[in-house]
Order: structure tokens, then C-alpha cells, then sequence
């Protein structure tokens, strides 16, 4: 065991504990929150807590985008042994993401949250706020598959709590919270009997050791089980296609600071613990065996692409018709999982960030309007882009990368997918990604329309949102742009990410081997 | 199949079994507190899936004797059960009381709002909400919505 | 209501000392044998909630009110992330629970696992009583279609 080493010790510094505190700090504010009390307290803490964490994912990512990797051993019990932290760039930039998107959010929230929630609530929204990060955070951090369902399910369970906040508004959050429970505990024990049967197999539970201990073991038929109670328990979390059904309702009922949050960060943690298993655990050769994601992903994919696209054409409802345009973007980051190439990975991790930062932007024009017009119906919301030109303009900025228009960031991570569907000789596919795009433009027009060629409507309040709302707004807008035309960052970390993941074994070996099993699958 | 091999069994066969059941108690039922009751049982077939592993034929409580000095002597004839899965599953088993007693919670708050705990009740009532929004703010749309 | 169930109320006072008295030894008794905070902390929960089912909501919540409760849930996981914490100050891992005594590891791994079993418990403990309070204290007014 290597807790009685003879080698005296050599204290670690605060660089050494980066990995735990980014998990640490929101999971101490959170009690902390509740233990002094007080509304601008929580507020002032919750911050505290996303701002800190920004800053240790910020330096986190900084230490391995160069594909090295970081290893904590919780306890001092090292690994397979002990519970281990594992950061390297694919969970680093997936980190960013979530704490870039917090510290966005709470800003946000102080007004919308006031607007929405009665007072009392306020404490413990902040305190549930800190949890849901702790989990999310923790989801990713962790390189202890177990550690991954507990972190899951105190980001899920908290997350539940935050949906049905929205009750005060519309009592239907209440039972789109209790939906989104049953569907989602659900998910999560399928996801904790497929590490019941993985840990069957190889008597370990620290993520690398298990990669190491799989291999060969492809016609094993409790493996087999395994992957596909982790897929369908994952696939419940993401949202994918036919396990979507909680979303929408969640993503509309929920306060909207809650909406921006989960929209940016939630099903896309959900998204990386997928690419983790399939890619990093389970190895991409057992998987694609008989190219069987292409055909059993694929068809979900593009299901998703159109389907949620052409529902989110129908809808009245801004906020209801963004949700749906979520479970489509799912879809391109399944579609890129399924093209089984390092650049079909990169797309689906450049996706995630892109389309975080999109949706963080678009949610919060519609916290704003809310805030001015009561709800989001298009009927209500006639002419808001006229008295209101800063959200209006972050509408239109958001619209335009949600549906991949050339210099924003959607449009990168389109143009990624689509030379992934060039490269693996399916050309349709990168036909069907266009079209699906250009329902994109119909359902973003409508709204645009709405929000620009009527007069106002005469109940809504003629004034533009607090700058509490537009600054973070702007930010995520402006963060749209920036990431469409400077790509060093998100395409470096998202490249430097797939082909660590697309190493398989390797890319969790002990030693680290950047991209040793390159080209295996071609 | 050998019946020796359905009895050796045992544990996982009852594990599909209660599964199934709580899994489709949790589909079939309309009544939300059957649900999470489903949901229970369906939890409580995984924990019993966990101990199962951790058995190991012939194993005893994994408690090593500890000598004066704070050394293990762990009798290498002793076969001990492992206890890992012990631990994973408590981490479980609260993870699933939290989970109903959030549930649950939800339920009294849906009581009140709606008055009924079946889901088609409040499935109906929801539709009928969404139906009056869609008149409200559809026509104000000139009917394109 | 005070005069009813005598039996009932003689037990309980004479139980609930007990059950407290052995949570504590299930409590401190975690490191090396069955028990520890979880155990213990339900075991403490239940004789408060037992004191609560026989003399009613409000004489329990005199001896523990529900702000106090609240707060106790958040003091255990500050009990457990501030024992990681003070390990991390002492130059190891978090939770590296042998740095208390770097000279004789183990006896640094007894101590802190009490430690953290305390935070365990703390909250284990206020969250059973917390979910107590919160389905107790609100009852539905029954319709005659109800019954």
C-alpha cells in the first residue's frame, strides 16, 4: 500500500491539488452556503465558488494541452487502489466548459433568480446551484468509474430540485422535475449495473486498469452487457433520440438561469462520461467491431438532427422551441462519436464547447426576455428585439452559430463534422448535415422574425434587461464569434482531446503514449 | 441448462427478476408513489446484484487481525469475502433514499398543485393547459402557430 | 392527547436515551468494527423521530428546531471536506488521513477516520430528521373523495 512509504515526504503545493480543487471549492461553498444563511451572502459565495473553479480549470487545461495528463491519488492510496483524479485534455476542456458557463451563469441569476423564485428559496437555489457544479465538475474530474455515478447522481438529484424550482411560475415544472427524476434515476442505475458487470469482470474500478484489463475480453458477453447498459444508461443523460423525453419539458419549466445551465453543461458532461467509456474504457476496436456505432448511432443521430429540427420549426414557445433545437445539436455530437475518426471526435468535442457557449447565450436572451415580457410565446414577445437591441442582437449572434453560418463557432464545428463524413466516404451524410442546418434557419428565422418585423407587445415592459443579464449574455455572445474565428483553443484542446480518447487503451495507459493506436480503426 | 446451474445462479436470476419487476412497475404504473416504489425495487435488485459479486465461496468477513505494532497478520489460509462492493453499494443505498425521499417530496408538491397523484390526471390536465396556451398565444400569431 | 397512551409515552422516554446512547457506540466504534457514521447517524435520527411520532411534531422540534437542523446537514460535510482540507495543509493528499501522525501512519488513519465518520454522521443525522420535519409538517387536508 503506499501510504508507509520510507522516502520522506515532500509537501505538496496548491499546483499539486489542482484536480481535487476544482471539485473542492463548490462542494464546501455549498454547505457553507447553507450553514451562514443569507440571500446576497449565497449570491456573493456561489460566485465565489464558479469563479475559483474557472480559474483551477483554466490552469488545469493550461498544464495538459500538450496530450500530457495529471494524476491525484485521493488519500495518498494510489491507484487501481485508490480513488484517482485523472485531468487530461479531453476532461480539462469539458471542465472549462462547465465552470466558464457557471461563472457566467450566476451573474445572470441575481436578477432572473429574484425575478423568478421567491425570496426565501434564494439560499438554498445557490446551495443546490454549488451542488449541481460539484457533481458536474466531479463527473468529469473522477478517473473512478463509481465515482462517476455518485458525482451523477449529486449533480442529478440537485438538478431535480432546481427544475422544480420553476413551480412558482408553472406548476407543469413540477411534474417535468418528478419525469426527469424517474428517467434519469433510471439511467443512472443502468449506468451503475454496467460497472456492477465491468467490476465483475476485472475486479477493479479505477477507469485506466479497467481499459487495461478489457483487452481481448471483446466476446466476453457480460462485457458486452456492460457497454450496452452504460450506453442506454448515459444515453438517458445525454438525451439521445428515443431517451430524449424528459428534456424538453425539463429545459422549458425550469427557472431560466436553471435552463442555461443545464442547456450548457449538463448533457454535455453527460456527453464526455459516453465518450469516456466508449473510447477510453472499452476499447474503440471492441466497439467498432462490426462498425456497429456507425449503424446503431447514426441512425439516432440523424433521427435527432431532423426530427427535434423540424418539432422545433412547429413550436409557439422560444424557449421550448431552443430546447428541442438541443436535442438536434445532440445529435451532430452523436453523429461525431459515430464517424469513428480522430476528426469526427474532434468534431463532437469542439460541439460541446461550441454549442455550450451557444445555447449558455441563447437561454439567457430568453431569461432576459422573460424577465421584460413574462414569458417567451411568440406572440409575446412581438418586437422585443427593437426595444431590447442588445438581446436582440445576442439572439441573432446565437442564431446564427446554432446554425453554423461562416465566423461563428458553429459553424467550426459543422465544418469539422462534415470533412469527418468526407473522410470516412459517407458524402450523404454530409449532405444530410446541411440540411438539417437549413431547418436550423427556418426555426431561428421565425424568432428573429418575431422579435424584429412586429410591433411590441403593449404588456411586456419597453426596457432593456438589467446589465447584470447583458454582460454575461454578451460574453457567451461574443464568445460565439471569438471561438468562430480564433480556433487555437477550442480545435487544439478538442484535437489534442480526440486523439488521446481515439488512442483507446493507450490514451489511459499509465505512461502516457499520445496517439499510439492512431489509424488503428482505418 | 442444468438445473445445478439455475440453483448457482440463483442470486443473478433473482436479480433479473426483481429488475423486471421494479422496471416495469415503474413503466406500467400510473400512480406516481407506485412509481418510486418500482423504482425502489428496481434500485434494490442492483444492490443485490453488488453483494452477489463480492461473495466469494467459503469467505468470511474481510477483518484482519491487527498485531501490537499496527501490522496486519492476515491469515493466508483464511479465504476472505471482499468488501468493496459492501462499501460501493451503502454509497447506493443513500444515493436511493435520497432519491426517494426527493421524489416523494415532489409528490406532496404535485398533490397540492394538481390535486391527484395518477399520471393520466395530470397528463390531462397538462394537455388541457397547453391546449388554452395554444389558442391564447397561437391566434395572437394569426393563426400560423 | 396528554393524558392517552401512557404506555406508550413511558417507553419512549425511557427508549429514546438508549437509542441515543447506542448511536454513539455505534458511532465511535465504526473504525474497526461494523458500524460508523451512516449506521449511527440514522440510529440518533430515529430517536428523535420516535420522540416526534409520540408527543407530536412540535415537542420535538423545542429539543431540535428545523433551522438547526438545516445547518447541522451542512456542518457534517464541512466536518469531512475540512478534514481533507487540513490533511492538504499538512502537505499531503486530501484525506491522506495519515499526515495527522506522519510518524506512525496508522495511527494518523484511526484518528481521521473518526473524524470524518463525526462529519458523517452530523449530517446523516440532520438530513434523517430534515426529511422527517419536511413530509410531517405538512399534512393535506383530506377531501371526502379521498377517503
Amino acid at each position: 500500500m503506499a501510504t508507509a512509504s520510507e522516502t520522506p515526504h515532500i509537501a505538496l503545493t496548491l499546483r499539486d491539488h489542482l484536480p481535487i480543487l476544482q471539485v473542492l471549492i463548490p462542494l464546501c461553498v455549498a454547505p457553507l452556503i447553507v450553514l451562514l444563511g443569507g440571500r446576497r451572502m449565497a449570491w456573493g459565495l456561489a460566485f465565489l465558488a464558479s469563479a475559483l473553479s474557472l480559474v483551477v480549470s483554466f490552469l488545469l487545461m493550461m498544464q495538459v494541452m500538450d496530450g500530457s495528463f495529471i494524476s491525484y491519488h485521493l488519500g495518498g492510496w494510489a491507484p487501481p487502489v485508490g480513488i484517482e483524479y485523472r485531468i487530461d485534455a479531453a476532461n480539462a476542456f469539458v471542465l472549462f466548459l462547465i465552470s466558464l458557463t457557471a461563472t457566467l451563469v450566476v451573474p445572470f441569476a441575481l436578477r432572473s433568480v429574484a425575478d423568478e423564485i421567491p425570496a426565501r428559496s434564494h439560499t438554498l437555489f445557490y446551495a443546490c446551484f454549488t451542488l449541481v457544479l460539484t457533481g458536474l465538475l466531479g463527473v468529469v474530474a473522477t478517473g473512478d468509474a463509481f465515482n462517476v455515478f455518485v458525482f451523477l447522481e449529486i449533480s442529478s438529484l440537485s438538478t431535480y430540485v432546481l427544475v422544480s424550482q420553476g413551480l412558482y411560475r408553472d406548476k407543469r415544472a413540477l411534474s417535468a422535475a418528478y419525469d426527469y427524476l424517474i428517467m434519469g434515476t433510471i439511467g443512472a442505475t443502468f449506468f451503475v449495473i454496467g460497472i456492477g458487470f465491468l467490476y465483475m469482470t476485472t475486479g477493479t474500478l479505477n477507469m485506466a486498469d479497467m481499459a487495461e484489463r478489457l483487452v481481448g475480453q471483446g466476446d466476453n458477453r457480460t462485457v458486452q452487457a456492460a457497454f450496452a447498459f452504460i450506453v442506454v444508461g448515459m444515453g438517458l443523460k445525454v438525451a439521445i433520440y428515443p431517451l430524449h423525453l424528459w428534456l424538453p419539458a425539463a429545459y422549458n419549466y425550469a427557472p431560466s438561469a436553471v435552463t442555461v445551465f443545464l442547456a450548457a453543461t449538463s448533457t454535455k458532461a453527460a456527453v464526455y462520461v459516453l465518450l469516456r467509456f466508449m473510447f477510453s474504457v472499452f476499447q474503440p476496436e471492441f466497439v467498432f467491431d462490426t462498425n456497429l456505432l456507425l449503424w446503431i448511432l447514426a441512425p439516432f443521430a440523424l433521427l435527432a438532427m431532423f426530427a427535434a429540427s423540424l418539432i422545433a420549426v412547429f413550436q409557439t414557445n422560444f424557449k421550448r422551441m431552443l430546447a428541442y433545437s438541443s436535442i438536434a445539436q445532440i445529435g451532430y455530437m452523436l453523429l461525431g462519436i459515430s464517424l469513428f475518426s480522430v476528426t469526427g471526435l474532434s468534431a463532437t468535442m469542439v460541439h460541446l464547447f461550441n454549442h455550450g457557449i451557444t445555447k449558455a447565450a441563447l437561454f439567457m436572451a430568453v431569461g432576459a426576455l422573460v424577465l421584460r415580457s413574462g414569458n417567451t410565446f411568440y406572440d409575446r414577445i412581438e418586437g422585443m428585439g427593437r426595444v431590447m437591441p442588445l438581446t436582440g442582437a445576442a439572439v441573432v449572434l446565437g442564431g446564427l452559430s446554432l446554425i453554423g453560418v461562416p465566423g461563428t463557432a458553429g459553424f467550426i464545428s459543422k465544418w469539422v463534422l462534415v470533412q469527418a463524413a468526407f473522410e470516412a466516404d459517407l458524402w450523404w451524410i454530409a449532405l444530410l448535415i446541411v440540411a438539417s442546418s437549413l431547418l436550423a434557419v427556418i426555426y431561428m428565422w421565425r424568432v428573429i422574425e418575431v422579435l424584429y418585423l412586429h410591433t411590441p407587445h403593449p404588456e411586456a415592459i419597453h426596457k432593456e434587461a438589467p446589465l447584470s443579464m447583458v454582460i454575461p449574455m454578451w460574453i457567451a455572445a461574443g464568445a460565439c464569434v471569438w471561438f468562430g474565428i480564433d480556433t487555437s483553443l477550442t480545435m487544439g484542446a478538442a484535437n489534442t482531446a480526440a486523439i488521446g480518447l481515439m488512442g483507446g487503451t493507450d490514451g489511459m495507459a499509465l505512461t502516457p503514449t499520445v496517439g499510439g493506436l492512431l489509424g488503428n480503426g482505418h | 441448462m442444468t438445473l445445478e446451474f439455475f440453483i448457482g445462479h440463483i442470486n443473478y436470476w433473482l436479480f433479473i427478476v426483481l429488475m423486471m419487476t421494479g422496471f416495469y412497475i415503474v413503466v406500467a404504473c400510473g400512480n406516481l408513489v407506485k412509481k418510486v416504489v418500482g423504482l425502489n425495487i428496481f434500485q434494490v435488485a442492483v444492490f443485490m446484484l453488488y453483494i452477489s459479486i463480492s461473495k466469494v465461496t467459503g469467505g468470511t468477513a474481510p477483518i484482519f487481525p491487527i498485531d501490537r505494532m499496527g501490522k496486519i497478520k492476515a491469515d493466508p489460509e483464511i479465504v476472505y469475502s471482499n468488501p468493496l462492493p459492501h462499501v460501493l453499494i451503502l454509497t447506493a443505498i443513500v444515493v436511493g433514499i435520497a432519491t426517494t425521499s426527493l421524489a416523494l417530496a415532489l409528490i406532496v408538491r404535485i398533490r397540492e398543485a394538481y390535486n391527484t397523484i395518477e399520471e393520466d390526471d395530470i397528463l390531462e390536465i397538462d394537455a388541457r393547459t397547453a391546449r388554452a396556451e395554444n389558442i391564447i398565444h397561437g391566434e395572437a400569431m394569426g393563426g400560423r402557430a | 392527547m396528554k393524558e392517552h397512551h401512557l404506555i406508550l409515552r413511558v417507553v419512549t422516554k425511557t427508549l429514546v436515551g438508549t437509542i441515543i446512547l447506542f448511536a454513539f457506540y455505534v458511532q465511535f466504534h465504526g473504525d474497526y468494527s461494523p458500524g460508523g457514521g451512516f449506521q449511527a447517524g440514522v440510529i440518533m435520527a430515529v430517536a428523535f423521530i420516535l420522540y416526534g411520532i409520540v408527543f407530536g411534531l412540535h415537542e420535538v422540534q423545542r429539543v431540535l428546531p428545523a433551522w438547526v437542523v438545516h445547518k447541522l446537514v451542512a456542518l457534517g460535510v464541512l466536518v469531512y471536506a475540512g478534514t481533507g482540507i487540513w490533511n492538504m495543509f499538512l502537505g499531503y493528499e486530501f484525506l491522506h488521513y495519515g499526515s495527522f501522525t506522519p510518524d506512525h501512519m496508522s495511527h494518523g488513519q484511526h484518528s481521521g477516520i473518526l473524524y470524518v465518520e463525526a462529519g458523517v454522521g452530523i449530517t446523516v443525522t440532520g438530513v434523517m430528521v430534515a426529511i422527517y420535519y419536511a413530509f410531517a409538517g405538512r399534512t393535506p387536508r383530506l377531501g371526502n373523495d379521498d377517503w
